[in-house]
């Protein structure tokens, strides 16, 4: 058989999500982004969301999240997503809204908005991009940076005498009563990508059946600010980060349980 | 015997030749191409054809979801 003979409409097997604008995105070549966002607009087509989502775009690099996914959007302040999110989805409770953050914005500026809109129990799903970094404004030291960790602000690796602890806000969120499912995820290799794709699908129905805050934590690579091609990048994510951030599922439960139950 | 066949079509002007594909299909179908496109990026291309299965892995790992892919049985 020849190529031509296989290229051909009938056998398409994977291509581009509808939801996804016909446009290049911004971000540099390998990074992590990209994958997850591939991922939400192939969700929002397969559960049929397109005309009922809303998203809440963050500050740092993807901040243009709102021109690649063709749903409504409203961009947030630097980390004030969750609280934008909140009242967006009690004045809409038909909608299914949900967040696309960094650890810059999540984790450091946000982290107020984000534990507390976790701890109401918020309708919204949260997904965190966790590269360890401030990507967007040149690699600066993120509260998620792991011990070691050269970034520009930290040149000789991060101190924890010196610059604090690394923040596993994740774990801190699955402690909350308001979550119902906290996932870590990552989308290096297809196997992880496909993993991702069941870890957001299950967030969004829980949103959708009214369960409470939904959190999927996608531990990523920022290749241009760890200075690494992106291949290495994803080797040294999983050499490095993988240890200090586990993969899986935190918390699958549901909402007001004791978290003592977890 | 059924045989299944696979093969991929690159977007060439969207690649930014990250590699990432071409480092998650094990079958050794891709590689990057030494001419680049219009950004300067070396793009992704079926350097072995015939080895593709059509699995989709590279589909699914690239970024900037520049890869259809297509399978078929003979
Ligand atoms: C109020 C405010 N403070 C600081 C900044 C500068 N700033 C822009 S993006 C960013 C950090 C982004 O990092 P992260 O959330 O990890 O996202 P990434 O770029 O890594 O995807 C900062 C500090 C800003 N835009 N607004
Ligand atoms: S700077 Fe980092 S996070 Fe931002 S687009 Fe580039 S690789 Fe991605
Ligand atoms: S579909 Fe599978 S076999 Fe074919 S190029 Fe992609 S990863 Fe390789
Ligand atoms: S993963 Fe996508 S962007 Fe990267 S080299 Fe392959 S086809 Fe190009």
């Amino acid at each position: 058989m020849e190529l031509i003979d296989i290229i051909k409409q009938e056998n398409i097997v994977y291509k581009k999500s509808k939801v996804l604008n016909d446009v290049v995105m911004h971000y540099c070549p390998g990074c992590s982004h990209g994958t997850v966002q591939k991922v939400i607009a192939e969700l929002i087509e397969e559960l049929d969301l397109q005309e009922r989502a809303i998203g809440v775009a963050p500050v740092g690099c993807s901040v243009f999240i709102y021109n690649y996914i063709e749903v409504d959007w409203q961009e947030a302040a630097h980390g004030r997503a969750p609280a934008v999110a909140t009242g967006i989805s009690r004045l809409n409770p038909d909608k299914f809204v949900f967040t696309y953050q960094g650890d810059g914005d999540l984790a450091s500026i946000g982290s107020g908005e984000t534990l507390h809109a976790c701890n109401r129990g918020e309708n919204i799903l949260i997904i965190f991009i966790n590269n360890g970094i401030y990507g967007m404004t040149g690699g600066q030291m993120a509260p998620t940076t792991i011990e070691g960790m050269v970034t520009s602000t930290t040149p000789f690796g991060r101190n924890a005498e010196l610059n604090g602890h690394p923040l596993k806000i994740t774990e801190l969120i699955a402690k909350l009563p308001g979550t119902s499912y906290v996932t870590r995820q990552s989308v290096h290799t297809a196997a992880a990508v496909r993993k991702c794709k069941k870890a957001i699908k299950k967030g969004i129905q829980n949103v959708l059946e009214k369960k409470g805050t939904s959190f999927v934590e996608v531990v990523s690579t920022c290749n241009s600010g760890w200075k690494m091609t992106p291949v290495a990048a994803n080797k040294w994510m999983e050499e490095n980060m993988f240890p200090f951030y586990p993969l899986g599922d935190l918390k699958d439960d549901i909402k007001d349980e004791p978290a003592s139950k977890n | 015997m059924a045989k299944i066949i696979g093969a991929v079509v690159v977007d060439e002007e969207k690649c930014k030749g990250c590699n990432v594909c071409v480092n998650e299909c094990i079958h050794d179908v891709l590689a990057l191409h030494k001419e680049v496109n219009s950004y300067g990026y070396h793009y992704s291309y079926m350097k072995n054809s015939d080895k593709c299965i059509g699995c989709a892995n590279c589909g699914l790992v690239c970024p900037d979801t520049c890869i259809t892919i297509y399978r078929a049985k003979v």
